[in-house]
């Protein structure tokens, strides 16, 4: 699948109370929450955010609390995707098991700025600049995880399983 | 294999695990609390298989939010409460509650070796105990609670050796803030903290509560310690199940061995707005503070209480500052009733609340205002983490919170107590 969007660029660790505060926690729905995404460290973000757009973050993107409002509410917004230098470990999982795609890729990170359109195919991890014309190759997913993916989330994997299938 | 690697082999009916490997793992227990759980059982519906893998090995806790604190709290905590009742699973009501990772272990239900998820990050507090404590997020509980297993990776695990005799006024919490300025709040990413030496060999089993608890303050997917005869007089009157003992081989391989010496190590204060911002507290300088919160699943045990009132101990809070306390559980309320720790906090002017996570992210229990600063034994100082986007937060241990109440700026417990 390709994508194509542009770039809200942030920094490192940018931790899940950041991404949604907890405030919002005492709501469960991904839309109402989205409306909250980013507000204390980016009040604008939501009024800038196309449908499509892109997250690239520095290391540690979703360092904190297990909260899967987090990626929730960035899927909500309306990214498609975050790529990032290095991803918190329950953040990671909770996107995956969500179907908000990650990608783990420094040099993408290091050429990209905020603004720039991307282009990228989640099949190969091929990401391109279209504004500057540079091309990078993110890190490929565990063997495992491509079934988790493919099947469209932990939920419709588990149940296959549980099928037997 | 390390301790880490034990469990989790003998949890995925292997001989032998290395890092690197994926497995799937039997649970031992399954947690989730009120803001949680009402997305984990929207996703176990999905699953569409009607009942718990084992609804004694199920448990929910109303503690983030509860007492209810608005009309969408009280609504997920009755979304929980029903599919507890329904499910026949472990659940502590209002009243017999307590946060949650102070009151699992305190009830027995976690034990040595074994594999636990929950649905809170904190999950990995029972490392404390010797067994495999990570968490993870609401759909990951959903499966767990459905098929009573989960995938996982097998991490790397780093060794963590303390050397030497602990200052007064030091302890667990200074250990692990220390360490985490040391590595970095992604020091430990996706990685086992194992904690050993001398210093461990004598901290009390609370101390060792809070160093396991925030080992994903360094973005380690659990921290652990050796089983010890402290661990045993712990777990012993607790259990109701027998339990296993795993240890460290000799030859065990390790991703990483760092030392410290304990005994240059002051009271630490991490300032805002990253767990990993600290200095000691002899350097800190002159910042006001406008409110000190003592509690939470990182101090909120007996020992932590004990602490802070023998600091404020016939002592006023400062007129500037509005102190809070709260007890992790039922049960530490009782005691420090008993002891006579709760008349020291009153007769302090300080505010002793029913258990709850509240004030620690901002959902209320000591919300702050725009400008204002927070001295707390908490696990994060994120920006906004307790309330305002303009406030700050500054993590500590129990006796410097104290002595930061009663002198209205950060503080260490020396300046006023001996």
């Amino acid at each position: 699948m390709k994508l194509k969007g542009r770039v809200h660029k942030f920094g490192a660790n940018v931790d899940t109370d950041a991404i949604i505060p907890a405030r919002y926690l005492n709501i469960s729905d991904a839309t109402e929450l989205a409306k909250h995404c980013m507000e204390d460290i980016a009040p604008d973000f939501l009024s800038r955010v196309e449908p499509g757009d892109v997250i690239v973050a520095d290391s540690n993107f979703g360092c904190g609390s297990s909260r899967e409002h987090a990626p929730l509410a960035i899927k909500a917004a309306g990214i498609s995707c975050v790529i990032a230098r290095s991803f918190a470990r329950i953040f990671f999982r909770n996107a995956i098991n969500i179907g908000l795609p990650l990608l783990e890729c420094g040099d993408a990170v290091d050429n990209t700025s905020d603004g720039d359109v991307l282009e990228i195919d989640l099949a190969t991890g091929a990401i391109t600049n279209l504004t500057n014309g540079k091309n990078f190759t993110a890190k490929p997913y565990p063997e495992f995880m491509v079934g988790i993916i493919a099947a469209g989330g932990l939920i419709e994997y588990t149940k296959k399983k549980l099928a037997g299938g | 294999m390390t301790l880490a690697e034990k469990i989790l082999a003998a949890h995925a009916n292997r001989p032998m695990v290395s890092p690197g490997e994926f497995l799937n793992v039997k649970l031992d227990l399954v947690l989730a609390n009120d803001i949680t759980a009402p997305l984990a059982i929207k996703e176990f519906a999905r699953l569409g298989v009607g009942k718990v893998f084992d609804p004694r090995k199920v448990v929910m806790v109303p503690d983030h939010f509860c007492p209810n604190k608005d009309i969408p709290s009280a609504e997920q905590a009755k979304l929980m409460r029903e599919f507890a009742r329904e499910q026949g699973i472990v659940y502590f009501e209002v009243g017999k509650m307590g946060i949650e990772h102070v009151l699992l272990p305190e009830q027995g239900l976690v034990l040595p070796g074994d594999m636990v998820v929950g649905a809170d990050s904190h999950t990995c507090t029972y490392g404390a105990l010797g067994a495999f404590a990570t968490g993870m997020g609401s759909t990951d509980i959903a499966v767990a609670m459905a098929t009573g297993e989960i995938w996982v990776k097998v991490p790397p695990t780093i060794k963590f050796v303390y050397h030497g005799r602990l200052k007064k006024w030091v302890g667990g919490k200074d250990l692990i803030l220390y360490t985490i300025g040391d590595i970095g709040v992604d020091g430990a990413l996706y990685s086992v903290m194992e904690f050993c030496g001398e210093a461990i060999d004598s901290l009390p089993m609370d101390d060792r509560f809070t160093m396991a608890n925030m080992a994903i303050e360094a973005g380690a997917k659990a921290g652990i310690f050796a089983v010890d005869s402290k661990t045993l007089k712990y777990v012993r009157s607790r259990a109701h199940r027998p339990f296993t003992i795993y240890r460290s081989d000799g030859d065990a391989e390790y991703v990483r061995v760092i030392e410290y010496d304990v005994s240059r190590i002051e009271p630490q204060v991490a300032f805002p707005h990253l767990p990993s911002n600290v200095k000691p507290v002899s350097i800190v300088g002159e910042v006001r503070i406008d409110q000190v919160v003592i509690g939470s699943c990182t101090n909120g045990r007996l020992g932590d209480l004990r602490l802070a009132a023998k600091v404020l101990k016939g002592r006023k809070v400062n007129d500037n500052v509005r102190c809070i306390v709260i007890p992790g559980t039922q049960q530490v309320y009782l005691d420090a009733l008993r002891e006579g720790l709760v008349e020291i906090f009153v007769r302090a002017g300080a505010v002793v609340s029913t258990p709850t996570c509240g004030p620690c992210l901002g959902g209320y229990m000591g919300v702050l205002a725009a400008g204002e600063r927070c001295v707390s034994t908490t696990n994060r100082n994120f920006i906004g983490r307790m309330g305002s986007p303009q406030s700050e937060v500054y993590l500590v241990n129990p006796a410097v919170a104290a002595a930061s109440a009663v002198l209205g700026r950060i503080a260490s417990p020396t300046e006023i107590a001996y």
